[in-house]
């Protein structure tokens, strides 16, 4: 209550002085964070596939449609993620404060840089002590600006370009996202880029995943519960 | 302009019959994709309109555009498109020579200015003044400016001429650009490939004339009706790619099965050509039938981008020459030794820390 009366006041800062939970996290974030948690699974292991296809598979053409399944799961899940990222831009606008941290990030508050500055502290293992967040904090903002935002969009970007040049000339993704294969340079351009964006994600995936258990554990705040229920839980009383 | 003969006028005077005319006519509306009811608006076009004059140029080049072009699979094509064009100007294919050549090319340009089409076979190399290709005792790049300065429409011939290809490979120590770096207040229709199918060839100009109009083009400036689809798209390999059966080895039974070349890097999915449909030498086969994948000749920069094996593109920054997949292991690889890493730090910390607990957090 203490917290809330705080944010009322105007207190940008959000100083967590006592141990409440607070509602983060709203149910359509969550379902959106699963969805693309989904999505981004299917799609990492189709494309993989796509672009290093199985043993071939014994038997007449006509009786086998491996790559086709393949391919089918990979543009749906595109299609599922893409609409999914949409509907959470929408959500920036409609939800609470915390639902647009992922996509404004204060690289013009000073305080915002000492406080990525802390954390890579806390990382590097010289600060002994973390700060408690309400949402994320200063350095997984940011990285979750830089790996996820923009690596999902570009992902959205050359994937449904390369799934225009599948469609045909004039088809909705070649008139939409068409032009990103001139832009680049041509189609096998854009097909490195893909699978470079593949690992892009990846990446950010593994170092999410671990930081996220590793937060759980170590810092003062739930984590990984938060993107379940919705609520953040905070170990101690103890000041920010 | 009165005293221009027709297209039809031409061909009577080549020995061609009315009936070889129809006949090409609706030859040439199918390899438009125009459809049956085209062929007599061809026909009446070719009766009526006066003919186009084309001039062809040679920058740098190997003359396989040349090559390819006069060997049209329908005979009648070459007759009457190299018979139209070529009267007027094509080193290459010309009868007169030297000054003869240089007087006969001014005498068109003057002739026939804002109404001639300016084909150009090879691109011009910029360095040293252009001094790399000297037609007829002047840079190209002098020739092709002046050239173009009054046509009507550029075609560019080829992957030299629409792309750069091998002259333009890195380092391109003669500075070759493809040609619209240079002509840039004209339509330019790029018909790419090293060299472009002859029938493609044909059909471009065919279209151009009988129309009076350029081809739709596609974002790179590609004609839609013959690039607007991939190899892969009309492969008739194709089922087999959608069914997961790949030749694994050039010498496997799934090679002599006729299974797709997609794992031997085949580059049908990222090249757009109508190889797959209108083939080569009279539509005999194309590189894939024959049992060889499609090394892209017809896309940007295909001598830079790896081998004609790989279908990704070799990253090369930071010293390193990898595909991208590669590349994403080793980093996949190394960000998880890393976190496994920084897991077991932070395992040892807690395991310290927590042994004296009086450690207070001060630190904030």
């Amino acid at each position: 209550m203490a917290l809330e009366k705080q944010l009322e006041l105007g207190d940008r800062e959000e100083r967590v002085r006592k141990q409440t939970a607070v509602y983060v996290y709203e149910a359509p974030l969550r379902l959106w964070h699963w969805v693309t948690v989904f999505c981004i699974l299917t799609l990492s292991i189709t494309g993989y596939f796509i672009g290093s296809p199985l043993p071939s598979v014994p038997g007449e053409a006509s009786d086998n449609f491996l790559m086709g399944y393949i391919r089918f799961a990979h543009f749906s899940a595109g299609y599922i993620l893409a609409i999914a990222f949409i509907g959470r831009i929408y959500w920036a606008f409609v939800g609470n404060n915390h639902s647009r941290e992922l996509f404004i990030v204060p690289v013009w508050r000073a305080k915002w840089w000492s406080e990525v500055w802390h954390e890579v502290r806390w990382y590097l293992f010289m600060a002994k002590t973390p700060k408690k967040y309400i949402g994320h904090n200063p350095l997984g903002q940011l990285a979750m600006f830089c790996f996820f935002v923009i690596g999902n969009t570009f992902m959205i970007l050359t994937g449904f370009a390369l799934y225009g040049e599948g469609q045909g000339a004039g088809s909705w993704a070649d008139q939409m996202f068409g032009w990103v294969i001139p832009l680049v340079g041509q189609s096998q351009d854009v097909h490195t880029l893909h699978h470079l964006g593949m690992w892009y994600i990846i990446i950010f995936v593994m170092t999410h995943v671990y930081v996220a258990v590793r937060e759980d554990i170590m810092s003062r705040q739930s984590l990984i519960s938060t993107m379940i229920g919705g609520w953040r839980m905070f170990k101690d009383d103890k000041p920010d | 302009m009165s005293q221009i003969e027709t297209f039809y006028d031409v061909m009577r005077r080549q020995g061609i019959t009315r009936r070889s005319l129809l006949k090409y006519s609706s030859l040439t509306a199918a390899a438009l994709g125009l459809g049956p009811s085209f062929a007599p608006q061809i026909a009446h076009a070719m009766e009526t309109k006066p003919r186009t004059p084309v001039v062809w140029l040679h920058g740098l080049e190997c003359t396989c555009c040349s090559e390819s072009f006069i060997r049209s699979a329908h005979p009648l094509v070459k007759d009457v498109v190299l018979s139209m064009i070529s009267l007027d100007y094509d080193d290459t294919l010309m009868a007169a020579a030297g000054h003869q050549a240089e007087a006969a090319l001014e005498q068109t340009l003057e002739k026939y200015k804002g109404e001639y089409i300016l084909a150009v076979e090879g691109n011009p190399p910029l360095n040293e003044d252009g001094m790399f290709c000297i037609v007829g005792g002047k840079p190209f790049l002098d020739q092709l400016k002046h050239a173009a300065k009054n046509a009507k429409a550029v075609i560019a011939w080829g992957s030299c001429a629409s792309w750069g290809c091998v002259q333009a490979a890195r380092p391109n120590p003669t500075q070759a650009v493809p040609i619209h770096k240079v002509i840039t207040d004209k339509p330019i229709i790029k018909v790419p490939g090293c060299p472009p199918i002859a029938e493609v060839m044909t059909g471009v100009i065919t279209y151009m004339l009988t129309f009076g109009k350029i081809p739709e083009l596609d974002r790179q400036g590609r004609p839609k009706m013959f690039y607007g689809q991939r190899i892969h798209d009309k492969c008739y390999r194709r089922p087999h790619f959608d069914a997961g059966q790949f030749v694994e080895h050039w010498d496997d039974e799934n090679a002599r099965k006729g299974y797709c070349l997609y794992k031997v890097g085949c580059k049908g999915p990222t090249t757009y050509n109508a190889c797959s449909t209108v083939r080569w030498n009279e539509g005999t086969s194309f590189p894939i039938q024959a049992g060889h994948g499609c090394i892209g000749c017809s896309e940007d920069g295909f001598w830079d981008k790896g081998s004609f094996y790989d279908r990704l593109t070799n990253i090369k920054q930071f010293g390193i020459e990898q595909n991208a997949d590669e590349i994403g292991t080793a980093v996949a690889g190394g960000v998880g030794a890393a976190i496994a890493a920084h897991a077991a730090v932070s395992a040892i910390k807690r395991v310290a820390s927590s042994s004296h607990k009086d450690q207070g957090e001060q630190d904030s």
